[in-house]
């Protein structure tokens, strides 16, 4: 009975560390044929064709068969932007799991994004720390990692308008289930980030901790370095120091 | 004997499948009674909207204080669809909605859903201008009608018009003199496709020559079902008949998808969706001829009160405002668009007639004039549009860059000149699913040309079958048609399914237990 014990528990042990070998580490991903590195998929035209194996770390939508998702590998990130999607096969892109993307490579307001695309998952499991990207605020190099999920550290939360530390909407217009703006500086420069409500809704708890930010509290932040007509992350996590 | 039991009670549960009973008017309002109505409105992502909407609530409230309204904000039209499919089946649409009659037509298709108005509309007492309204309401001779005829669906109005629209061409004028053109004054698709590609010059280093940056797309269309709708009726050629049949695939489609195919390639028009809001590209010198709803004014040119770029993008230019490009300038055509207000039925007649009462209200000066002020809208009455205020408003235009603001005035000032030369598309069950087809022919050429394939017959012929097949455009009769998946069948039905199935096995086992008796 002990071996038989010994023998499961064993076996178990080594299951399990095997999955969680995969999380925060190096994908170490060998290309399959025909897929493009990132740095390939980098230096491609916009409305080229484009073959990737890239990882899932967040969801932001299903619509009529439509999915947009946060990806990345170990080099860079991908936007899928309304990639063709079944609902059951939504449910199946959890984050880590690995899928090869075929579609366009595109831009819209500055952010470059992977359009019209077909997706196949395949084996193998990656989920990326956050990369503290503060210190490149302001700066060109910063676009270098757009889309990856990023941490910024010791921002100071700034007036959003009115005295409000956020808007529903941009400009206030929203309510409650709207999109989250909110405004933080570092080193006198203000930047504005969002949280995105198809991404992180009302029920989050990043939703409503960024409700309960004080202007002037200080926070740390994680989230995807998403683009519009310049750097506007969509933020998942907030705390307050 | 159990079997009929269990079906008479299941089909009992099948009643509520039926829908709604009809509204039926009752003899007066309840003005004891408690009501709580929502009010599901859109707004231009513009926060004074947002405010109007809220000032007129709580007005509203102060003259019934027994009905409570709750406010639901969206920022498309698309979203307020999406959700009222989806809270239909489980009869939790919003009293009072902003909508399209394109989207009326689909919501139509449940049973008493929404509900018809010209019985509202004619009651002595809460009618239009009725005797028993506690406010100033609107006639109905009041209501500009061609904007109230677009609210007709099956010869019945569904809806009330809250603001009316159309599109602008808002034109970099600085750029195009630099070019050597001089504006006509009235835009034709010849002039501005020949200027967008004359923008194209650039120097050695990739500098377009107009505007010395590495970024130019001289012509952006916001919404591309407008743009071909509208070069549809312009070349008086087929859309759709007032019946339903789709007959937008035609040569003249097929003769204009070449022409855009031409100045895709070439990159010298793009759209909204492939690019972004024309209105960033116009506002940084990137853009020549942004065309967008004249609601989008306070995005456009120079000194545009609303942004989405920072400050040091924005260039200087002088913005003209003016008609969408057309093939006829002794007949210009152009869509007329914008918010209606339909009602939702209830199983409390007095429910509806608190939305009624609420719903008439938004036609009143004060709502209509702020709201119209608030963007490049027509008022819908003619009260209001007549009003000193609103006379006054648009006789200052330039006075200041916000509530003045020229390009805004200019834009409402080109609507109020063409009411004439708008028009409507034909409304039925898969009107807004053609709409999106025209968009999406539009869309997929010119994603199609960037990505260098070619249009020629073969492809216009996929393509026709490919937007046919994905809008479910040849399901026989438009009514059928939507890109809607229908869902799942319903728990009433299944249950239904169910029961019958119980019934048929029951029947099956008494007739061999008969047989072994």
């Amino acid at each position: 009975m002990k071996k038989y014990l010994a023998l499961i528990l064993t076996a178990a042990m080594t299951l399990a560390l095997a999955g969680c070998g995969a999380e925060g580490e190096s994908a170490g991903d060998e290309k399959s044929e025909g897929v493009m590195t990132y740095e390939e998929y980098a230096a491609a035209e916009l409305e080229t064709e484009v073959v990737v194996e890239t990882y899932v770390q967040a969801k932001q939508s299903w619509w009529e068969d439509k999915a947009t998702v946060y990806t990345q590998d170990k080099d860079g990130a991908y936007f899928l932007y309304d990639m063709a999607c079944s609902e059951s096969d939504y449910e199946k892109l959890t984050p880590g799991t690995k899928i090869k993307v075929t579609g366009y490579k595109s831009e819209w307001a500055g952010e470059v994004e992977i359009i019209d695309a077909t997706f196949e998952i395949e084996d193998g499991s990656y989920i990326a720390e956050a990369m503290d990207v503060t210190d490149l605020l302001g700066s060109d190099e910063l676009i270098d990692h757009q889309n990856k999920f990023v941490s910024f550290k010791d921002m100071t939360v700034e007036d959003a308008g009115d005295g409000a530390a956020f808007l529903y909407s941009w400009d206030g217009s929203g309510s409650d289930g709207d999109d989250l703006y909110f405004n933080v500086s570092k080193d006198g420069q203000t930047y504005t980030f969002t949280v995105e409500s198809y991404l992180c809704d009302n029920t989050t708890e990043v939703y409503n901790a960024v409700k309960n930010l004080q202007v002037g509290d200080t926070v740390d932040m994680e989230g995807f370095l998403y683009w519009y007509e310049g750097v506007n992350p969509h933020i998942t996590s907030v705390t307050v120091k | 004997m159990a079997a009929i039991i269990m079906t008479a009670s299941f089909l009992t549960g099948c009643h509520g499948s039926k829908g709604l009973a009809a509204f039926q008017m009752p003899e007066t309002f309840d003005a004891s009674g408690e009501y709580e109505i929502t009010f599901w409105a859109k707004n231009d992502t513009n926060k004074t909207q947002t405010e109007i909407y809220e000032q007129a609530i709580t007005d509203f409230e102060q003259i019934y204080p027994n009905i409570h309204v709750n406010l639901r904000l969206y920022t498309n039209y698309g979203d307020i669809y999406n959700d009222v499919i989806t809270n239909i089946s489980t009869n939790t649409t919003p009293n009072v909605c902003i909508t399209y009659p394109d989207h009326i037509a689909t919501y139509l298709t449940g049973v008493n859903v929404v509900v018809p108005l010209d019985t509202l509309f004619a009651d002595e007492r809460y009618g239009l201008g009725g005797s028993q309204l506690a406010y100033d309401g609107v006639n109905r001779e009041d209501i500009i009608e061609p904007f109230l005829e677009e609210c007709v669906i099956d010869e019945q109005h569904y809806a009330l018009p809250f603001m009316r629209s159309t599109e602008a061409c808002y034109v970099n004028r600085t750029y195009v003199e630099k070019l050597g053109y001089t504006l006509p004054e009235t835009l034709t698709w010849d002039f501005v496709w020949e200027v967008s590609e004359a923008a194209l010059a650039a120097d050695a280093d990739g500098n377009y020559l107009v505007n010395g940056q590495t970024v130019m797309i001289p012509f952006i269309y916001k919404s591309t079902d407008n743009m071909m709708i509208q070069m549809l009726k312009q070349k008086n050629a087929g859309y759709a008949s007032e019946t339903g049949d789709i007959l937008l695939f035609n040569d003249t489609t097929r003769q204009l998808l070449a022409t855009i195919a031409g100045h895709g390639q070439s990159k010298a028009f793009s759209t909204f969706k492939i690019s972004s809001y024309p209105a960033n590209f116009l506002n940084a010198g990137q853009c020549i001829f942004a065309v967008d709803s004249t609601a989008g004014a306070t995005w456009m040119g120079t000194d545009a009160p609303l942004s989405d770029i920072s400050e040091d993008k924005v260039v200087d230019f002088e913005t003209a405002v003016m008609t969408v490009p057309q093939f006829d300038t002794e007949n210009p055509q152009m869509i007329s668009q914008g918010p209606s207000v339909c009602i939702f039925n209830k199983a409390d007649a007095q429910e509806v007639l608190a939305s009624w009462l609420f719903a008439q209200y938004l036609l009143t000066n004060d709502v209509q004039i702020a709201y119209a002020e608030t963007e490049g809208y027509l008022p819908v009455t003619k009260q209001a549009q007549n009003a000193a205020a609103y006379q006054d408003y648009l006789s200052r235009s330039g006075e200041d860059n916000n509530l003045y603001y020229e390009v805004k005035i200019q834009a409402s000032r080109l609507l109020l000149d063409n009411i004439d030369n708008t028009f409507v598309t034909p409304v039925f069950n898969g009107s807004a699913s053609l709409r999106d087809a025209a968009g999406q022919l539009v869309e997929t050429t010119v994603k199609s040309v960037r990505r260098g394939e070619t249009v020629d017959d073969a492809y216009l012929d996929q393509l026709f079958a490919d937007v046919t097949s994905l809008y479910r455009l040849d399901q026989g009769s438009a009514a059928a048609a939507g890109k809607a998946d229908l869902g799942p069948l319903p728990q009433t039905a299944k249950r239904l399914l169910i029961t019958l199935g119980v019934v048929w096995v029951l029947i099956l086992g008494f007739a061999v237990w008969e047989h072994r008796k």
